[in-house]
């Protein structure tokens, strides 16, 4: 059974590692979680862009957070990456399958999955 | 929503945004029955705001504020047979006790119920997504084949972590398994 001790050695190692990362967060995925996007799989996006990030090493330079309705309701799940000096990406009708490749050859690789963007979409 | 803890995710947002400090999640399954209780001690709504929150068409105003949330929760408690209700009361109203809360019963051998899903995926969001903001979930079964109780408390959770944020990736995995524990049981015991 997962104790309360535990956590408390999970407290012990996060408080070291806490102080190391002030500073960073360059890059900013953000994931449309209101009702809209909620309803249309927002959730496993999320948890898989979490899960990712974190598996792959990248919480020193990636931050995932949520927000509200982000107005284009019709292709949700929406995700925004932010990055500083970029332009800002706007990913649209997101799964978690995706979300994993968009870690893997944005986040990791650089590169912009262009067909997943909302420009694939409404050229 | 496929899942009602897609709704219990969509509603406690909005406490979240009422400002609320902590937001209860209770979840009672007894005999046929499924009562969902959703309170929190956020800014509250006024009356003429709490009128226009279970029909987004009650009029045809373009101010409002509220969105698709509650009514989408009201039709899946009503296609059950069952209810959904809002009390409310403002910071200005009673600035000791003021708050939301919300109360959906759902009847589960309804053909219409919606199944409730993975709700320890719904409280991981929700502690992913709001760190600083307390809550507590329960989830209680009480069947002839089935008796469960689930809790927990982000209050106790931050105690212990004494400053590391509850939205750490290793806190949230402990938070998930620490849930469904409580729903399996301990492996080594059986």
């Amino acid at each position: 059974m997962k104790s309360l001790a535990e956590l408390q050695k999970i407290k012990a190692r996060m408080q070291d590692k806490v102080v190391l990362r002030e500073g960073s967060g360059d890059v900013r995925v953000v994931v449309g979680m209101a009702t809209c996007g909620i309803a249309a799989g927002a959730r496993p996006v999320l948890n898989e862009f979490v899960k990712d990030v974190n598996e792959e090493n990248l919480s020193d330079k990636v931050t995932v957070s949520q927000t509200g309705c982000i107005g284009i309701c019709q292709y949700e799940p929406v995700v925004e990456i932010f990055e500083a000096g970029k332009e800002k990406v706007t990913y649209v009708k997101m799964t978690a399958d995706k979300a994993k490749e968009v870690v893997e050859k944005h986040l990791k690789g650089g590169q912009v999955v262009e067909q997943y963007t909302i420009g694939a979409y409404q050229s | 929503m496929k899942e009602l803890s897609l709704n219990i995710l969509d509603i406690t947002e909005n406490s979240v945004k009422a400002g609320a400090a902590l937001t209860s999640i209770l979840v009672d399954e007894e005999g046929n029955t499924l009562k969902l209780t959703i309170e929190d001690n956020g800014s509250g709504m006024s009356e003429e705001v709490l009128k226009g929150v279970t029909d987004p068409f009650y009029t045809t105003r373009t101010t409002r504020k509220v969105g698709m949330g509650l009514p989408l929760l009201k039709l899946a408690a009503e296609q059950t047979g069952g209810y959904m209700t809002v009390q409310s009361k403002t910071r200005e109203a009673d600035p000791e006790d003021h708050g939301t809360k919300v109360e959906a019963l759902f009847y589960q051998d309804s053909i219409d119920f919606t199944p409730l899903g993975d709700v320890v995926s719904t409280i991981c969001t929700l502690i992913q997504g709001h760190p600083d903001t307390d809550f507590y979930f329960r989830h209680k079964i009480r069947k002839p084949d089935k008796d469960v109780l689930v809790e927990m408390d982000t209050r106790q959770i931050r105690e212990v972590l004494d400053g590391v944020p509850l939205n750490e990736y290793e806190v949230i995995k402990w938070i998930e398994e620490y849930l469904n524990e409580q729903y399996t049981g301990p492996h080594d015991t059986e």
